[in-house]
């Protein structure tokens, strides 16, 4: 099989919404398992932390939902950038259903961290670099979920948000070398590709099984939107109608 | 570049003729920054420490409002149609609109902000930084205003919703603009500011007008 036909192959809704309904269980189990196992993990087996003592295990909810939330735009981005150069509908879908995902898990992590602030710096919100860009952040899924609502043609709400989406994503940059640019009471990322990590592997692992679960988690969610929004676009076809009733599979 | 010249020229000319297109963002950054000691009481002191963040944050409010115009009325009388149906270059006509759109604001915002300066109680120490920050990071928030602009233009209700998808976009000109200002105040050196707005300016410059006219074929066409 060419690259080509393998590329037209996920231009087509119907193959899409078959082959995502295999794929599910491979993205649902491991996000249930892995968020639930390493919440547990991470609540009742890891050691209290020397300074922190025990407020810090939101650690294993805070550190996944703000990674994903980015990771999320950057998908978004990337999926309205196919959409605008192969004018593939499927990318346009999928953009339009990580948008109100990510702005949950933005959401989340922002809640969790003033949650966290409160114990540990005294106080539920700090005008941060770091903690600001994450609010950028929330505001650019709000743009692009207003923007998203304010067309009435389909068409075009896709290409206004992809551009959006695109020039947004100038902000995920500024995000990671904030820390760097603004350094004050965020402290810098702990876990390190390259190098030694400043946590400790006890408590690493569990972080790194909810950060696992949460990118499922994200995959799971998007294939749910995106199957809900290939149904009622193409709700007038033929194999739309046989899955609805049944017929088909 | 003649044609560059041609649409700033009649850009600027058309909006020199209608009055309330530059004056009108020039009143409202007046009456709000003249709201603010009312808001928060008269006293010198708590005015001169809140006056670079009130200038700045006002001074961006105008230039957004006023950018909502940018390519209206071009869009009404279908004339935007015709240049994008011409086939020439979009990158230097959006870029010249732009250009022009931002001597008839943001020009005139950042030349009266020493006055309003005066007004908030800035320190004379921080003058020149409002104003050398203010005529450069102006012309970023125009140049990203105009990609919200181009975004919004074909719906009948664009102004809030503009105000949604660009006030975020804004934020790192808003912090290194008003940063410049305060370090100037407190008698550092805010060379290091305006050189990150210098390159904000040469990065939007560079990339926005792309993002603009992509928008602006969206809108057309749907």
């Amino acid at each position: 099989m060419s690259f080509w036909t393998y590329f037209h192959k996920w231009g087509s809704p119907r193959w899409f919404y078959q082959f995502s309904g295999r794929l599910m269980p491979w993205l649902a189990i491991p996000a249930v398992v892995l968020l639930l196992g390493g919440f547990a993990w991470g609540l009742a087996f890891v050691p209290p932390d020397f300074k922190q003592g025990n407020s810090f295990r939101i650690i294993y909810l805070h550190v996944p939902a703000s990674a994903v939330a980015m990771g999320a735009y950057m998908l978004m981005a990337t999926a309205g950038a196919i959409h605008l150069i192969w004018r593939m509908k499927l990318a346009a879908m999928v953009m339009k259903s990580v948008a109100p995902v990510g702005a949950a898990l933005t959401f989340l992590a922002l809640l969790t961290g003033a949650v966290w602030g409160k114990p540990t710096w005294g106080t539920y919100w700090v005008w941060d670099a770091r903690i600001t860009s994450v609010l950028i952040l929330f505001f650019l899924y709000l743009g692009i979920l207003a923007l998203q609502q304010a067309f009435e043609n389909q068409e075009a709400a896709a290409k206004a948000c992809a551009v959006l989406a695109i020039v947004g994503a100038v902000n995920i940059p500024i995000i990671y070398w904030s820390v760097e640019w603004w350094y004050s009471l965020h402290q810098p990322a702990s876990i390190k590709f390259v190098g030694e990590s400043t946590i400790h592997s006890s408590m690493l692992r569990p972080l790194i099984a909810t950060l696992t679960g949460m990118y499922c988690f994200l995959g799971w969610m998007v294939l749910l939107n995106t199957r809900n929004e290939i149904l009622y676009r193409e709700r007038n076809t033929r194999w739309v109608k046989d899955v609805l009733t049944g017929a088909g599979s | 570049m003649s044609l560059v010249w041609a649409i700033m020229r009649r850009d600027m000319l058309a909006s020199l003729r209608r009055g309330s297109e530059w004056s009108n963002p020039l009143i409202f950054f007046v009456m709000v920054c003249a709201l603010f000691p009312l808001g928060i009481g008269p006293d010198p002191k708590q005015l001169a420490v809140l006056a670079p963040g009130i200038l700045w944050v006002v001074a961006l409010l105008a230039s957004m409002l006023a950018t909502d115009s940018l390519f209206r009325s071009d869009f009404d009388d279908a004339s935007l149609e015709q240049v994008l149906l011409s086939g020439s270059p979009l990158f230097p006509q959006v870029l010249a609109k732009t250009l022009a759109h931002w001597c008839m604001t943001g020009l005139p915002l950042s030349l009266v902000s020493p006055l309003l300066g005066v007004l908030l109680q800035l320190p004379t120490s921080g003058m020149w930084a409002l104003l050398l920050s203010l005529a450069i990071g102006t012309v970023v928030l125009s140049v990203i205003g105009a990609i919200g602009a181009a975004l919004t233009v074909g719906l009948r209700k664009g102004g809030l919703l503009l105000s949604l998808i660009v006030l975020p976009l804004y934020i790192p000109v808003l912090i290194f603009g008003s940063s410049a200002v305060q370090t100037a105040v407190e008698g550092a050196s805010y060379t290091p500011q305006l050189a990150l707005l210098g390159a904000l300016l040469l990065g939007a410059i560079a990339l926005a007008p792309l993002a603009i006219g992509a928008a602006l074929r969206i809108s057309v066409d749907q």
